[in-house]
């Protein structure tokens, strides 16, 4: 089902808007990420569109159907809580066959098909059992298993995974994709975990201050961030940013002067501080690329197929990955260097990337991403 | 080796002192209780055994043993000239009463604990504030008044009319109580209630109260033990002797101090306490089990 929201806002008390003017289009059967630091109003704008709250102005249609004053038990949609908010009087059963018991469902098919959806999520054996007598990752299926038993039209999804240890949230995330794709459900994730947004969503809202900073695929985040807050927040371990400054066409940065293509600039004349973005995986040891740095390491992160090497440059840090079997020591001085495409520019006032990005480059990146569904 | 040895040879020669020292501050502690609580127990201990003797010789050894003092069961009693009315009519009161006064707070006080908790209401700030302090006035206070409007409605010496009487005067707490419980319900487990397909109402009843049981049972107990108990009320509203308590029927036995019969006024005591025992007894369980939540928490 295609969900709009249009100029949505929403307070919590009278001075400021927890949800400012918010405008989101989810396609029919799409799966996207509401990707944002706590207290941005992520979750908010999920339970907005549960119909737990409701919006101080603006719509919400389901469909092209106003649902703005509809009760959340007739919106048709599944939620999975970060608490997982399981009935604990109830067994298993009774919790994932609840949802179809308000809709009156006749008790043997609704057996049945609580029984079809726990098998779903691998959970046939512990019907009777109480939740109280489960573990985190068993209620969380529980959790998502009563969410999909309905055939919801939307899934919500209220940060499952931030009380899963770390292996297990990679086996829940690849289940919970799997059992996306296989209904088609149309979904919507709330997380502050890039890497979950990044690995699940076919399009993530980047959100910060109860604001849509930028809306697009997981990569076009990744390689084309509109802005400084996007770019900090998108990619582990995070995007290194050295202080510069632009006049004209010319980037001063460090000790060096570099002169940058009139095509690569989206920039109008003037002078600027700007943050210059590196990715780590865009810096290599030695000098075969086109800016160099000299640095001493600080630190060295072994992480088996790799390591992160922490780089002192003047009074600056960059972090970047190099071979594993590389010897590197403390204290060492040594060059690392990037290639001038590799690099973002922002603001250091607006936040604002100063790159411009080609249509061209943005088309072939939209085509790769369909083809790969 | 020689280390392990030397540990073993310290530990031998410490555990005595040690353990005799551990046991020290309990040993005062049960103490202190043991002799503060004596008389208490004391005195059950004599209640018992004067009812079922026909006398206590110096006050404490008990002397012939006998039932007479229990008659009251199956035959009516005369005291100081006059006759009163049958116990069981007295325990039937008592039971009504009690429940009656169990079931309306329960019911009100749930639902008044549930929007103090839930609910955003103008006034709920001040509502809460001002509960506890209707619950700190003194009932003694406003019998005057009371009578007043119980006879006004026609509720004088009427059981119900001072049903709704305590009702009134234990209702803050009650809801106090219930709110704290409801407090500790999750949102998420409502919300997830009303996602699933629930009205606000169902999702109250299906899920919520459901969490709350042993809120509820505490309050029920502490509701029908206060009613069991209730003495000034009933005493003072309360005429015929058709709708006389067990607590009024007491006060009867000791109402004149030259005429008490001290037998009966035992057995007629421990009579009166039999069901607030049973129904601890039957009903702690569920007093020291509190538990709500769905899941971990976040």
């Amino acid at each position: 089902m295609k969900i709009e929201l249009k100029n949505i806002c929403k307070s919590f008390n009278k001075k400021t808007n927890t949800i400012d003017n918010l405008s989101l289009t989810i396609e029919d059967g799409e799966f996207v990420a509401l990707l944002g630091p706590s207290g941005c109003g992520k979750s908010t704008t999920m339970l907005m569109i549960a119909g737990i709250y409701k919006p101080d102005s603006g719509e919400i249609y389901f469909e092209d159907q106003l649902v703005n004053d509809l009760e959340p038990k007739d919106r048709n949609i599944g939620m999975v809580f970060q608490s997982y908010a399981l009935y604990p009087h109830m067994t298993v059963l009774d919790n994932i066959a609840f949802p179809l018991k308000q809709q009156k469902v006749p008790k043997e098919e609704r057996i049945k098909r609580a029984k079809q959806v726990a098998e779903m999520v691998q959970l046939e054996h512990l019907l009777d059992r109480k939740p109280s007598e489960l573990s985190g990752g068993q209620q969380q299926r529980v959790a998502l298993a009563r969410a999909i038993v309905k055939k919801p039209k939307v899934l919500l999804l209220d940060e499952p995974m931030s009380n899963l240890d770390a292996r297990l949230k990679i086996e829940m995330r690849e289940e919970i994709s799997r059992i996306q794709k296989e209904l088609g459900i149309t979904t919507i994730l709330v997380t502050h975990d890039q890497e979950e947004a990044m690995t699940m969503a076919d399009r993530i809202a980047v959100m910060k201050e109860g604001k849509i900073i930028q809306y697009s695929t997981p990569m076009e985040l990744y390689k084309y961030p509109k802005d400084y807050f996007v770019a900090q927040f998108i990619g582990t371990p995070p995007m290194n940013f050295l202080k510069g400054k632009l006049s004209n066409r010319r980037l001063h940065l460090q000790n060096m002067t570099i002169e940058l293509d009139r095509e690569f600039l989206n920039f109008h004349g003037g002078e600027a501080d700007v943050n210059v973005g590196i990715r780590p995986h865009d810096l290599k040891l030695g000098n075969s690329g086109d800016i160099l740095f000299k640095g001493t390491v600080n630190m060295v992160e072994p992480i088996g197929h790799s390591q992160i090497v922490n780089v002192k440059i003047c009074n600056e840090q960059v972090r970047f990955f190099v071979e594993p079997n590389t010897k590197m020591e403390y204290g060492r001085e040594i060059e690392i260097s990037a290639d001038i495409s590799a690099i973002h520019l922002f603001d250091a006032v607006t936040g604002r990337n100063l790159k411009n990005v080609h249509e061209s480059q943005r088309q072939v990146k939209e085509y790769s991403f369909h083809s790969q569904e | 080796m020689g280390a392990t040895s030397y540990r073993a040879e310290t530990k031998r020669v410490l555990t005595p002192v040690s353990k005799r020292k551990k046991r020290i501050p309990y040993i005062i502690a049960y103490g202190v209780l043991g002799v503060t609580t004596l008389p208490v127990i004391l005195m059950y201990l004599w209640l018992l055994l004067r009812s079922f003797f026909e006398q206590m010789k110096y006050g404490f050894i008990p002397v012939h043993f006998t039932l007479e003092n229990w008659q009251f069961l199956w035959s009516s009693v005369e005291h100081g000239g006059s006759s009163l009315p049958s116990i069981w009519t007295a325990t039937w009161n008592s039971f009504v009463f009690s429940g009656t006064l169990t079931i309306l707070e329960v019911i009100i006080g749930v639902m008044a604990g549930y929007a103090l908790a839930r609910i955003e209401f103008p006034g709920r700030q001040a509502l809460m504030k001002t509960t506890l302090l209707l619950h700190a006035f003194p009932s003694i206070a406003l019998l005057i008044a009371v009578y007043y409007i119980l006879n006004f409605m026609g509720l004088f010496d009427s059981l119900f009319g001072v049903v709704l009487v305590k009702t009134a005067l234990q209702i803050p707490m009650t809801a106090w109580i219930v709110k704290g419980f409801f407090d500790d319900v999750p949102w998420d487990v409502e919300w997830a209630g009303l996602i699933d397909g629930c009205s606000r109402l169902k999702v109250w009843f299906t899920i919520v109260l459901p969490l709350i049981k042993p809120g509820i049972a505490a309050v029920s107990i502490f509701s029908f033990l206060s009613g069991w108990s209730e003495f000034l009320l009933l005493y003072t509203f309360i005429l015929s002797d058709g709708n006389v308590t067990l607590s009024s029927y007491l006060q009867r036995l000791i109402s004149d101090p030259n005429l008490v019969n001290y037998g009966l006024l035992s057995a007629v005591s421990l009579f009166y306490m039999l069901p607030v025992l049973l129904f601890f007894i039957f009903t702690q369980k569920s007093l020291m089990q509190v538990s709500v939540g769905g899941g971990k928490r976040v």
